[in-house]
């Protein structure tokens, strides 16, 4: 795809305006298809089941359900009559056709860094997808959150307008890596906490933050929360294959590995792992002490463990390599948020599959058979057990998950 | 009417290791290929998860995973002057149900044939003279040497990921491993299994007796292990939970861990469950087939056009298939005349049970394909001279598990229930072994399968008929492994030892194994086989049976999985390389 890293900084910094006119190159719309992998806009515009970015899966949000449109140039209810101009504004200034405001479940904060010709890339490719006829109502919020006029006020807040400015101190990988994470791939949309509003905690860039039903990690290099203690190599292993010697992706990201990340080039993978393993020192989380194993709740913890996760997890918490996820030393186990914990052990779930680790294991669901504070033990235990230290579960904490838990 | 399906490539029927194989094979070589299996999608984490998967009531005792009669039976006989009836319960085998087929449920032996097994008549009659042989067995060379299938073998045991030691490495000779096999090209992928002490007492009392005991070859991962599709496998916790139930902790080889998930991957593959496939359709000609019929749950019939079908269900249920669809012609055993259910044979097996004094064995401690063995009879392996029978079997001390419903020895003369009973239970159950012989089946002329007169199933068409006894020549081998067996285990100083030869007549209600091997016999002579050395039917060249345990010509002494698997990545590479090519007849 991009040929060298040379190449790769050129189409970031600079437009090649002879290249942009051409709407019906191969070249570009074989860019712009690229760029709807990095950006994994199927995730979000097709349906499980449905035609491709015909739209019509439901977000649900904190302030309701929101539906991706159809972005097919199906004239009628797809994009089709939308112009170039009003597809760069919504990209880049959260406006929709007519100038319609968006709602920031379109991750306009994050696409608003890509470059004017990548967005013009994505565009030529959407306009060579199969037109489907879907008509999506795609604003389905409660009073007051469904008055559209409102993202005038959330956008002065939150959203900064503007493209990607490369760092200059820093090498081309690493500002290629930069524009990846924080533009196309907007890997900030699920892993920055957000204000009460919705918007993101910009001081606390990918740090962690819950989402249905989910606590998307922190990908920080803070060594005891985030994933400092990984290398490159395990990163660019995780992104490229969804499995690394630390863990697995499951749930959303087993499926953004598997329709993004897996499908990105070496020469991205590789720069958005430089970016990662280089953005700042973070070890603003001190470990905390650990619960002591002769709490009778670790006790209790360590029992459960023993008779439902060493088969797998081993007793020593290191797991397998690929197969089953490393307990010790684990930064999703340590997280201060154990939703993601809780939910594993009452749902279940499963890895992602990618064409080198085609395995996909699968986590059982503990619902039926362990209860509430047998689950905050097992848990407790885990957390502070082979050096790792984290906060006690609490079973209310468990039994407001299992009430609302969505299902797999 | 059926309706009418989109044609494809390939139609595949059952979806256990061969369908499994043969699919991957075939969709990564391009061709749009469908399996329709009869019974359910059935997935580790989903259907077996280590949360309930060691529920010895529901599996081992309930039988979960396996084929209900009322699905699909056959009837019974011991010979041709009896009347056959309905299996009602099975209890001497068990055949599967669903996706994955027996490769959930079985064990995990991966055991090679002997290169003599392959040049079986030929071998005998130069060595003992052609009067050796009853008149009536029926056994015949395979049309194919064990040379031809060493890669095969060993890449169904990459795949695998079968841990052992090898005894013969390319002609050389290892220490620790099986000194009668044939030769390996690599040693194993995974080292061997940890041994219990019952295994660990076995192979002391073997080499005090003169003989070589080896681990036993076991598809439950002795490491983790990740194969060449890239699926990976977990190691073996030992929990003693194999045989008739699913692997919740991805530690034994089988469709699931080792090719569905990379199959699935294919946008070329499509899986159609629980949908029987009733008779492949051929064309006006008979010489070639249009695809298959098959009915879905509803009842409602679909035809499924494809250029090359392959029959990929239980062995006893391709012969049926060949029956039902007229490919072949079936075998008459009044005139030895016809091939299609012909050599119908089995496994003749045996034990010995010892109490020990003091020890304490924890049986519970297992694992499918656990256990110290010695091929010293197997085969051809010791001179048959004067013995007045051929063939032979592998015996050893293999601890497949301690489940405590079924795991209930108690010494001679213990009543059968009550208080008495449960104390010798408790007192015995650490202290007791069953040691076992596993042997030889070979074919003979009135041990067949055809279609039943009288018995139909649900959906009207006849039941197939077994009919089938042990012949003097296997009871003959199974006193003499027996007596071998006791002569090892004696000594192990055992306070009680307890010999189980074999006896005839065959009979249906103890569990023997699921090893029913023939009936679409592979040959070099259209003559007495129904399927050519490439498994394609000699009679309808876009049919194969890609190494079903059908397609053996008599059973040899060893567990068929392991050639079952070898066979299937055989007929892969001849459909890809030879039949592709050029469609028509291979030989």
């Amino acid at each position: 795809m991009y040929r060298s890293l040379a190449t790769a900084t050129l189409l970031v910094a600079t437009c090649n305006v002879t290249f942009a006119q051409d709407t019906q190159s191969f070249d570009r719309i074989e860019r712009g298809r690229y760029l709807s992998v990095l950006g994994d806009c199927a995730a979000c515009h097709t349906a499980p089941g449905g035609q491709p970015f015909a739209g019509g899966l439901a977000l649900q949000t904190p302030f309701g359900k929101l539906v991706a449109p159809n972005i097919t140039p199906d004239r009628e209810t797809g994009i089709g009559n939308m112009t170039d101009q009003e597809f760069i504004a919504a990209l880049h200034e959260g406006r929709g056709m007519n100038g319609k405001r968006l709602y920031p479940a379109m991750p306009y904060p994050a696409y608003t860094k890509m470059s004017e010709e990548d967005v013009l890339a994505l565009r030529a490719y959407f306009a060579t997808v199969l037109p489907v006829s879907n008509r999506v109502i795609a604003n389905q919020l409660p009073f007051p959150f469904n008055i559209r006029q409102a993202m005038m006020f959330w956008n002065t807040v939150n959203f900064t307008p503007g493209r990607y400015r490369p760092d200059p101190q820093k090498s081309a990988e690493w500002n290629r890596g930069a524009y990846i994470v924080e533009g196309a791939a907007h890997c900030g949309t699920c892993h920055t906490p957000k204000t009460i509003l919705g918007g993101d905690k910009n001081d606390e860039a990918l740090a962690g933050a819950a989402l249905q039903g989910w606590f998307a990690p922190n990908i920080t290099t803070d060594s005891h929360r985030g994933i400092g203690a990984w290398s490159k190599d395990d990163l660019i292993e995780y992104l490229k294959t969804g499995t690394n010697n630390w863990t697995l992706a499951s749930g959303p990201m087993a499926e953004a590995v598997t329709h993004s990340t897996s499908r990105m080039t070496d020469e991205d993978i590789s720069a958005i792992a430089t970016y990662l393993k280089d953005s700042g020192e973070r070890d603003s989380t001190r470990k905390p002490d650990p619960v002591v194993a002769e709490d009778n709740v670790m006790r209790a913890g360590a029992a459960i463990y023993k008779d439902s996760c060493a088969a797998c997890h081993t007793d020593s918490g290191t797991g397998e390599v690929h197969l089953f996820p490393r307990l010790a030393g684990s930064p999703l186990v340590q997280s201060g948020d154990p939703t993601t914990l809780v939910r594993m052990v009452l749902l279940g779930g499963r890895a992602g599959s990618t064409a080198s680790m085609p395995t996909a294991p699968a986590m059982p669901a503990f619902d039926w058979r362990l209860n509430n504070a047998q689950i905050a033990a097992v848990l407790t235990y885990v957390r502070n057990s082979w050096g790792n230290a984290a906060s006690a579960v609490s079973s209310v904490a468990v039994a407001n998950q299992r009430d609302t838990g969505t299902r797999r | 009417m059926p309706r009418k399906l989109p044609p494809k490539d390939v139609v595949i029927i059952g979806l256990g290791w061969t369908g499994s194989i043969l699919g991957y094979e075939l969709a990564k070589a391009g061709l749009d290929v469908v399996a329709i299996e009869r019974g359910p999608w059935r997935d580790t984490a989903t259907d077996f998860p280590p949360g309930y998967s060691q529920d010895e009531l529901r599996y081992a005792v309930r039988l979960d995973l396996f084929l209900r009669p009322d699905q699909e039976t056959l009837t019974f006989r011991n010979n041709m002057n009896q009347t056959a009836l309905p299996i009602r319960n099975f209890v001497s085998f068990l055949p599967g149900n669903g996706v994955g087929g027996a490769g959930v449920h079985w064990n995990g032996q991966t055991w090679r044939f002997l290169p003599t097994d392959f040049r079986l008549r030929t071998h005998l009659e130069q060595r003992y003279g052609k009067d050796a042989l009853p008149a009536d067995m029926t056994i015949q060379d395979w049309p194919l040497s064990y040379d031809e299938i060493e890669p095969f073998y060993d890449r169904f045991e990459k795949l695998c990921g079968t841990s052992g030691k090898a005894g013969n490495i390319k002609g050389v000779k290892q220490s620790g491993g099986n000194p009668f096999e044939g030769w390996r090209s690599s040693e194993y992928p995974t080292p061997p299994l940890k041994q219990g002490l019952g295994a660990t007492l076995f192979a002391e009392a073997a080499r005090k007796t003169g003989h070589t005991p080896f681990p036993q070859p076991a598809s439950n991962m002795s490491e983790a292990y990740t194969n060449p599709l890239g699926m990976k496998l977990g190691q073996c916790t030992y929990c003693g939970f194999c045989e008739r139930f699913g692997c919740g902790n991805y530690s034994k080889a089988s469709p699931q861990t080792c090719v569905l998930p990379a199959l699935l991957r294919f946008p070329n593959f499509t899986a159609q469950t629980e949908s029987e496939v009733t008779r492949i359709n051929l064309d006006s000609t008979g010489k070639r087939a249009t695809g298959v019929t098959y009915v879905d749950t509803s009842g409602e019939e679909w035809e499924q056009p494809a250029n090359i079908v392959l029959v990929c269900a239980y062995a006893l249920f391709n012969v049926r298939l060949m029956l039902l669809s007229g490919i072949g012609k079936p075998y008459d055993a009044q005139t030895g005349q016809g091939v299609v259910g012909r050599n119908y044979a089995y496994q003749t097996t045996s034990s010995v049970a010892v109490i020990l004094k003091d020890k304490i064995l924890n049986p519970f401690i297992a694992t499918g394909a656990h256990g110290m063995i010695v091929d010293d009879y197997n085969g051809d392996n010791f001179d048959h001279a004067g013995l007045g029978f051929v063939g032979g079997g592998y015996m050893g001390m293999g601890q497949t598990n301690g489940r405590p419903i079924s795991t209930r020895p108690v010494p001679s003369g213990t009543p059968k229930w009550g208080a008495r009973w449960k104390k010798a239970t408790s007192e015995t159950y650490n202290r007791a072994m069953s040691l076992s012989t596993h042997a030889s089946s070979y074919s003979y002329k009135d041990c067949y399968l055809d279609l039943d007169p009288s018995y139909r199933d649900r959906l009207g068409r006849p039941l197939m008929r077994m009919t089938f006894d042990f012949h003097e020549n296997e009871l003959k081998m199974s006193a003499f492994l027996t007596e071998r067996l006791a002569e090892i285990a004696k000594a192990l100083d055992p306070v009680e030892l307890t010999k189980n030869p074999r006896k005839g007549p065959y009979t249906l209600n103890a569990y023997q194994t699921t090893h029913n091997t023939g009936g679409t016999v592979m040959g070099g002579d259209p003559a007495n086989s129904v399927l050519n050395r490439y498994c394609q039917s000699w009679d309808v060249h876009n049919v194969f049976i890609p190494g079903g345990a059908s397609v053996f010509p008599q059973n040899h002494g060893y567990n068929p999985t392991d050639t079952v698997g070898a066979l299937a990545y055989w007929t892969a590479d001849a459909i890809k390389d030879r039949y592709l090519r050029n469609p028509g007849p291979l030989m």
